[in-house]
């Protein structure tokens, strides 16, 4: 397993309305992703668990093209992954910002 | 000059007389009992023939491979065996054994690791990998089988052939063949009074054995709709809307896929949405997959001529006469060659591919064996040769014009290749260079083994968006066009990010926003059928699905 | 055709519950943000879920209390390790002091999980031992099997350790596996691979007619909870009594049955009219095939 945590931001102009929940089961080529509000300067900490190693710059490239495009700010961002490809990882936030907008 | 007065015309025929007469003690008038097929095979085959064995994409002369593979290869040996298919393990026994040195073929498959293995230890000389029409155009040119090994489902004591819904290459082969004074053996999995239509003239068969057991035929273009993925259907919502709508497709080849299978499912639910039933997908050439079944029921496909057949689909097809190509006797009879005509003159094809590079070329290949092109290459290039035209053709072929600069406005074929940035196991389709380089240094080839090339390409569709290659000016373009839409690839990833927003300012690259395709709606909830059991519900329960693929 | 209906193999295990209960009436217990997952898989170098594939709480189902557990199926075949199986027998402990309605069981598993073996076992015995205390207290409860996984290993021995069974055409329950059968005792004996032979001999309609479930609904979230409901308030004996007269049927089965090859003979002999083709039917039309069944040998 690797883990990787990092963080992205701040956001310049953020969606403040995003709370907490979960989306996604781990199961093979999939992922779970967490959210839990933070006071983070408007910035998002990503924790990602992962079972393939060496994709580092992709995750970060993803996560962070992710947060721009929801403008995500003051987020603990959590996954569990099982071998997801940034296709459905991207999928997944995308569901999760969704579901939890308007949850603040 | 002239040949003089004492010059044979007409050696074969002399020769395949002669066979024949050696080979009449072990058959009883055509009919040979399967315990002397031994004895026939030595009787009528010499050394150096050319030989076919029947080798299609699923029906395959089994009975008959083995017992070519088995034979003495100090009677007879270098044979030149000229098959589109390389699918049994005794195919490729045929050359262990020495039986047999050299080979023409189109694909290998399954065998691909053990082919480039016995062409490395030089037992077996390639002449070359051909596509399916290329293969059978040279069966009437300068690689005329002497001798072919066909499969049918049933034969009379006369030699009339039944081949049914899996007719498949046969009637191809057995013309090459036939009208060459060649010999034609046909294993069958019954001899009966009379056949249901007769597929192969009796005429033209020397030789009928009923083989031990039938010929199988592997189920390969089924796909269970409970596999496919979300990332599949965005990709499908492009395709129709960005494609298929504004481009007028009515006729065209879906590529056997998940992919494509992802299409089919969501027609009668998101195309209907878009009201465009009866204005796209009407004719298709494709082989009858099961997940075609919700499109033709609800009215969009309204035709469709097939390469082969699939198992279970036999009376749910038999039940559509209107749709598919049946016969008088009411079951389909497929054929593989018109199928590639038809589909290689139609407006567009669409299929998968595991290996793209940025100017668009893609390729089967891996390392270490050789699996060779199939058909694919008839279905998805540009067809140079077309004079007919049609709306998407004309307006492909204007835009492309436009991007060129061209002073000949000519039509241009919609060639598309939809893939997912990464494939399982997070490996990437994207790559700077194809291991179709290493191949060819591997395997002494004269070529990287390219199944559709850049230049041919049209569209590339992965779940980022849509790449319009054939929109680009140059091949700096089409590389950040690729690169555009490879999503966090390495590939991807080394994007020219101005060139790439300029590109999608002026329509090359399309993002799904840009389309009009709402993500969000990318569930397996689009789909018409999520099963096999709604596929089969769908159908009336005409379709049999085969066991391996039941939940119930 | 299909939309309309909710299909339960479909659903992820909160899916199923949030389409099975009333409308936003169900709290998780121990939910995802505690963190509660295996101590076990990240050693083995397998990722967790924050859940360890099991959803607990409680809820309403048509306005009744009810505790309910949901085993996700994508999340290690729904497999049975430490954590998991203690919040299954958390909440059946917890039922006895909460004396809801009814416990609602979505199982969905292949059993033990290996890389856990030693406490996935341990955790099978507790589960059936809290399953009997729960019973005792006269709360039934009511098992939903219409998964992917089916319900194997020692979860399908826990199942029939519960007062009903609901299970849809889709669902299995058993024991062994149709893989581990093959593997010990050959192909021919039972070809693991031939997936219609493994539904007539451990699918839902077979276990229906068997008498091993109570209730078969279609492919439906809403089938399922309608059946759910039936049930609540009908609690089965836990005596003695009930039990050898579960042995002597289970005898009587044994007998009567030996000598059938396959289950469209068992249905045969069972007087199932046109049993051939029992695979086939949709579920109402099953059901007027095997009511006279149902009537005679379980009523």
């Amino acid at each position: 397993m690797q883990t990787l945590e990092f963080e992205v931001g701040p956001c310049a102009n953020p969606d403040r309305s995003i709370g907490s929940g979960l989306v996604g089961v781990v199961g093979s080529g999939n992922l779970e992703v967490l959210f839990e509000p933070a006071d983070l300067n408007d910035k998002v900490k990503f924790v990602i668990a992962t079972s393939v190693h060496g994709f580092d710059e992709t995750w970060h490239a993803v996560t962070r093209s992710c947060a721009e495009r929801y403008r995500l700010a003051n987020l603990v961002i959590t996954i569990n992954d099982a071998g997801a490809t940034p296709a459905v990882v991207s999928l997944r936030l995308m569901q999760a910002v969704e579901e939890f907008r308007g949850g603040l | 000059m002239k040949m003089s007065p004492d010059f044979h015309w007409d050696t074969l025929a002399r020769n395949t007389a002669t066979r024949l007469k050696r080979g009449a003690s072990h058959a009883n008038g055509k009919v040979v009992a399967a315990e002397n097929i031994a004895a026939l095979l030595h009787a009528v085959i010499e050394s150096g023939d050319r030989v076919c064995v029947e080798g299609n994409n699923q029906k395959h002369a089994d009975f008959l491979a083995s017992a070519l593979s088995k034979m003495d290869a100090n009677l007879v040996h270098d044979l030149h065996i000229i098959q589109s298919n390389l699918a049994l393990a005794s195919h490729l026994d045929v050359f262990e054994r020495g039986v047999a040195s050299r080979l023409d073929f189109c694909y290998s498959g399954d065998q691909g690791v053990r082919l480039a293995r016995l062409i490395k230890a030089g037992k077996i000389n390639v002449g070359a990998i051909h596509t399916y029409l290329e293969l059978y155009g040279r069966y009437f040119m300068d690689l005329t089988p002497r001798v072919s090994l066909i499969a049918a489902q049933s034969a009379d004591a006369n030699g009339n052939l039944y081949t049914g819904p899996n007719t498949e290459d046969t009637p191809a082969v057995a013309e090459g063949t036939a009208f060459k004074n060649g010999i034609i053996i046909a294993q069958v999995n019954e001899i009966v009074d009379t056949v249901p239509r007769v597929d192969v003239p009796g005429d033209w068969v020397s030789y009928v054995v009923q083989a031990p057991k039938p010929h199988y035929i592997e189920p390969i273009f089924t796909r269970d709709p409970a596999q496919i993925t979300e990332t599949q259907i965005l990709m499908a919502m492009m395709v129709i809307k960005g494609l298929y709508a504004p481009y007028q497709v009515t006729r065209l080849n879906h590529g056997i896929g998940f992919d494509t299978a992802a299409i089919e499912l969501i027609l009668p639910t998101y195309a209907e949405s878009l009201g465009l039933r009866g204005k796209i997908c009407n004719y298709m050439t494709v082989n009858p997959c099961p997940t075609l079944i919700p499109a033709i029921e609800s009215g969009f496909v309204k035709g469709i001529h097939c390469a082969g057949s699939e198992l279970g689909m036999e009376e749910y097809v038999r039940a559509r006469p209107d749709v598919f190509f049946n016969g008088p006797d009411g079951s389909m009879r497929s054929n593989r060659v018109f199928c590639q005509i038809a589909g290689h003159y139609s407006d567009l094809f669409i299929g998968s591919t595991l290996q793209v590079d940025t100017q668009g070329n893609s390729s089967t290949a891996t390392l270490n064996r050789i699996t060779g092109f199939g058909g694919a290459p008839n279905f998805g290039s540009e067809s140079r040769a077309r004079r007919h035209v049609s709306y998407p053709w004309l307006k492909a072929g204007e835009e492309s014009a436009q991007a060129t600069g061209s002073t000949m406005p000519r039509g241009r074929k919609l060639v598309v290749q939809m893939v997912e940035s990464f494939r399982e196991k997070m490996s990437p389709t994207f790559t700077e260079k194809l291991d179709a380089w290493q191949l060819m240094e591997d395997l002494s080839l004269e070529l990287p083994p390219v199944m559709v090339y850049g230049d041919d390409v049209t569209q590339i569709v992965t779940e980022e968006g849509i790449a319009h290659l054939h929109k680009c000016s140059n091949p700096q373009e089409r590389e950040q066009a690729v690169r555009g839409v490879a999503g966090f690839t390495a590939v991807g990833l080394k994007r020219d990010q101005r060139a790439v927003d300029n590109l999608r300012d002026r329509g090359v690259i399309q993002r799904p926003e840009d389309i009009g395709v709402d993500v969000s709606l990318a569930t397996r909830d689009l789909l018409a059928a999520k099963s096999m059991k709604d596929l089969v519900r769908w159908s009336g329960n005409l379709y049999q699905p085969p066991n391996r693929f039941r939940n119930w | 055709m299909s939309g309309a209906h909710k299909s339960f193999l479909e659903r992820t295990a909160r899916q199923r519950i949030a389409d099975l209960l009333d409308a936003d009436s169900f709290m998780e217990f121990l939910p995802p943000s505690e963190r509660h997952f295996s101590p076990h898989l990240p050693v083995l170098g397998q990722p967790v879920a924050f859940d360890d594939g099991i959803v607990i709480g409680d809820g309403f189902l048509a306005g009744a209390k009810v505790l309910i557990a949901a085993q996700e199926p994508a999340f290690m075949g729904g497999s049975v390790g430490e954590i998991h199986g203690a919040k299954l027998t958390g909440l059946l402990e917890r039922a006895v002091q909460q004396r809801p309605a009814a416990v609602l069981l979505l199982l969905d598993t292949g059993g033990v999980r290996l890389h856990e073996a030693n406490a996935g076992l341990i955790a099978i015995s507790e589960i059936q031992r809290a399953v009997f205390d729960v019973r005792q207290a006269g709360i039934p409860v009511i098992v939903l099997i219409g998964g992917s996984n089916g319900c194997y290993g020692g979860i399908g021995i826990v199942a029939k350790c519960c007062d009903h069974m609901i299970i849809s055409e889709e669902g299995r329950l058993s024991v062994s596996g149709p893989e581990v059968i093959e593997a010990a005792k050959g192909v021919e004996e039972f070809d693991a691979r031939d997936r219609a032979l493994v539904w007539r001999t451990m699918g839902g309609k077979h276990r229906y007619l068997m008498g091993d479930a109570d209730l078969i609904v279609p492919d439906d979230v809403n089938a399922f909870r309608d059946a759910a409901i039936s049930l609540l308030g009908a609690s089965r004996p836990l005596t003695l009594e009930s039990v050898m007269q579960e042995h002597a049927a289970l005898q009587d089965r044994m007998q009567r049955f030996s000598d059938c090859a396959d289950a469209t003979q068992i249905w045969q002999a069972l007087g199932v009219a046109d049993a051939k083709n029992v695979p086939l039917a949709e579920i109402p039309e099953f059901l007027e095939m095997s009511a006279h069944v149902r009537r005679e040998e379980h009523a």
